[in-house]
């Protein structure tokens, strides 16, 4: 019998589960939502594998996710063929994550400290892109458009036919791949000593430290991976929208995104996936009501998660499923034993 | 010459709102190690209380000093006793809960008020100094601020209240042996801090101008000074990181355009942070309060 290589807790069948589910999705439905709800789980999961495993809470990972977009935009209206740019709103956005990132790690800065400092990079994007609407805010030929952002680029096309452009029913299969991708990557990299020692680090600091691992050399790594990862998202959001405007650096999109990983599941990478595709058709369909407002409901999502569940839904959910098979292994093992003391009891008579 | 008084008087201006939007989230911070990332819209609250009270006739200054704290400090108790309470030591779990409070306070404020953004007339003339027409409201605002911080030290510092506050700040559980309940101080502090984001946001309505998503523009400034300013020392902490940013910026703005000014300020609060990790009172007031 020929196994599947393992990758750490990878589950196979689940995962085929998922992937077969996204190949036959476009029969059913139209793409252009679920493509959306593909790239939104991207960025969950780029801040769940930081957050959820080495315990980094970025409060401000739009930025990344902002700057992927802003990167592949000038890069494609400088270029013209998308392959170029595709790389640079990964590479960018990770170059500026390892700068901040071992800036903030080998200062020992934490917790707060560094909600503070992500949080400020965002807000310093997005006051200094709403402020680029003249002529002299352009790198080559891409104008950065202040406020009204910058629309008509290229999206992305096939590797070498700058005429075969992606969009569609291909970007949806595209966004899938690049998600599962990344998923499959994610798992990798924790199956790896590097993400042994990752969640060694939220576990316990001190002990890592003293054991010999450089504990900011792996901070800033996870955080650059994390960052390249949300650039990748921010890029395909771009070819989505066909349009980037500063919106995606605002404060709500930062909150948005931290919303969906908690209530998805801290410490699991399905959580945050599942988590921001649940949310995120939520807002989009109370998007198109005006009865009630849309922050209200997210709002008070959050709240009752935080109180009632605080792992996230995925992680109450599998407790709750191994409790069960607990149970049920206990009612086993219980039931022989009787049995055998009963014949021992009938021996001794 | 009049220049110069125009540009002092700015700067002034700016330090004072920045340690007035402060002062609710610096004492919750520095008593309960609480991040209140609500905190923006309990300001915003009070700039809508004023408003609500306003347009039905009551006199503003009543309404802005008076009725906005207190509404806002009776929706600080409720939010107290519902949320935050089960949330003592879990720093990043309460900043998770009080952002989701923020989203829902825009929604309801959203749902009653409506998105457009009003204002509220400044009850105060501008008057002219040299050539240049002042707002002569700026003035109440400094003047406010400083007693609002002078308030808040000579309370922490010459009072029971004060006393007891700040043992329970340095040992909740001598607090207790001692029959002070650090749950109860903890919920007035906590309420305290709400009245004073609503008289933040009952004053600073007419300058403003109010949306429900104002409580954005607040909390980053806020959440900036204070954690600059760190959490040894709340009161001179805060005072000393509002002073920074608050002249930098105008500085900044004067010399090249207000974005430039806010995106200095913002560069600054990181390179302050990575110098001083624990904030301003962590490296220069450790004994003080």
């Amino acid at each position: 019998m020929k196994t599947w290589p393992s990758i750490g807790r990878l589950r196979w069948g689940w995962f085929l589960t998922g992937a077969v589910t996204l190949l036959v999705l476009p029969v059913f439905t139209d793409t252009h939502t679920p493509t959306v709800l593909l790239i939104w789980a991207l960025f969950a999961l780029s801040l769940g594998l930081m957050w959820g495993y080495a315990g980094l809470l970025s409060f401000g990972h739009s930025a990344y996710f902002g700057l992927g977009a802003y990167t592949y935009a000038v890069a494609v209206i400088n270029i013209g063929e998308s392959t170029g740019p595709l790389l640079l709103a990964i590479l960018i956005p990770a170059a500026v994550a390892a700068v901040i990132g071992a800036m903030m790690f080998y200062g020992r800065i934490s917790d707060v400290y560094m909600g503070v400092i992500t949080l400020v990079v965002t807000l310093i994007l997005f006051k200094f892109m709403n402020a680029t609407a003249g002529d002299q805010y352009a790198i080559g030929d891409a104008r950065l458009g202040g406020f009204n952002g910058m629309p008509g680029f290229h999206v992305l096309n096939v590797p070498g036919l700058p005429e075969a452009s992606l969009f569609g029913t291909p970007m949806y299969y595209v966004a899938a791949a690049v998600l599962l991708g990344c998923y499959l990557l994610s798992r990798w990299i924790l199956a790896r000593s590097f993400g042994r020692v990752l969640v060694g680090i939220r576990e316990n600091e001190a002990r890592c430290e003293l054991l010999g691992y450089s504990v900011p050399a792996y901070k800033t790594a996870i955080f650059t991976i994390s960052a390249a990862m949300a650039g990748l998202a921010g890029c395909l959001f771009a070819n989505w929208a066909e349009i980037v405007t500063p919106g995606v650096f605002a404060l709500k999109s930062a909150a948005e995104v931290i919303i969906w990983v908690i209530v998805g599941g801290l410490g699991t990478l399905i959580g945050p996936v599942l988590g921001a595709m649940a949310l995120g058709m939520v807002k989009l369909l109370l998007g198109e009501q005006t009865v009630i407002d849309n922050s209200l409901i997210l709002g008070a999502i959050l709240v009752v998660v935080v109180l009632a569940i605080p792992r996230g839904v995925v992680p109450a959910v599998q407790g709750w499923w191994r409790g069960r098979a607990r149970v049920r292994a206990q009612r086993k093992v219980h039931a022989r034993p009787r049995r055998r003391l009963q014949s021992a009891q009938a021996e001794r008579v | 010459m009049d220049y110069t008084a125009v540009v002092f008087l700015e700067i002034l201006y700016m330090i004072a709102f920045i340690a007035l939007i402060s002062a609710g989230l610096a004492i919750v911070f520095g008593m309960m190690r609480v991040i209140n990332l609500a905190h923006g819209e309990f300001v915003m609250l009070g700039g809508y209380t004023t408003l609500a009270c306003e347009r039905a006739g009551i006199d503003i200054w009543f309404a802005m000093l008076v009725i906005a704290p207190l509404v806002v400090a009776l929706v600080g108790l409720v939010v107290e006793r519902l949320v935050i309470r089960f949330l003592y030591g879990r720093m990043i779990d309460a900043m998770l809960a009080t952002w989701g409070l923020s989203l829902l306070l825009i929604g309801v404020v959203t749902l009653i008020f409506g998105s457009s953004a009003v204002s509220v007339p400044a009850p105060i003339p501008g008057y002219q100094l040299g050539g240049y027409q002042m707002g002569g409201y700026n003035l109440f605002i400094i003047g406010v601020t400083l007693l609002v911080y002078l308030a808040m030290w000579l309370t922490l510092r010459y009072t029971r209240v004060g006393l007891v506050a700040r043992g329970a700040m340095q040992s909740a559980e001598v607090a207790a042996s001692l029959g002070y309940n650090p749950r109860t101080v903890y919920m007035i502090t906590f309420t305290v801090g709400a009245a004073l984001s609503g008289l933040a946001g009952g004053i600073l309505a007419p300058l403003t101008g109010l949306l429900p998503s104002s409580g954005g523009a607040y909390i980053a400034e806020a959440f900036i000074a204070v954690i600059t300013g760190g959490a040894g020392a709340v009161i001179a902490g805060t005072l000393a990181s509002s002073g920074i940013f608050g002249a930098v910026q105008q500085l900044v703005s004067f010399a090249h355009g207000p974005v430039l000014g806010d995106i200095v300020m913002l560069a600054l609060a990181i390179i302050l942070l990575r110098l001083m990790p624990q904030g301003i009172s962590g490296r220069f007031f450790r004994n003080g309060q």
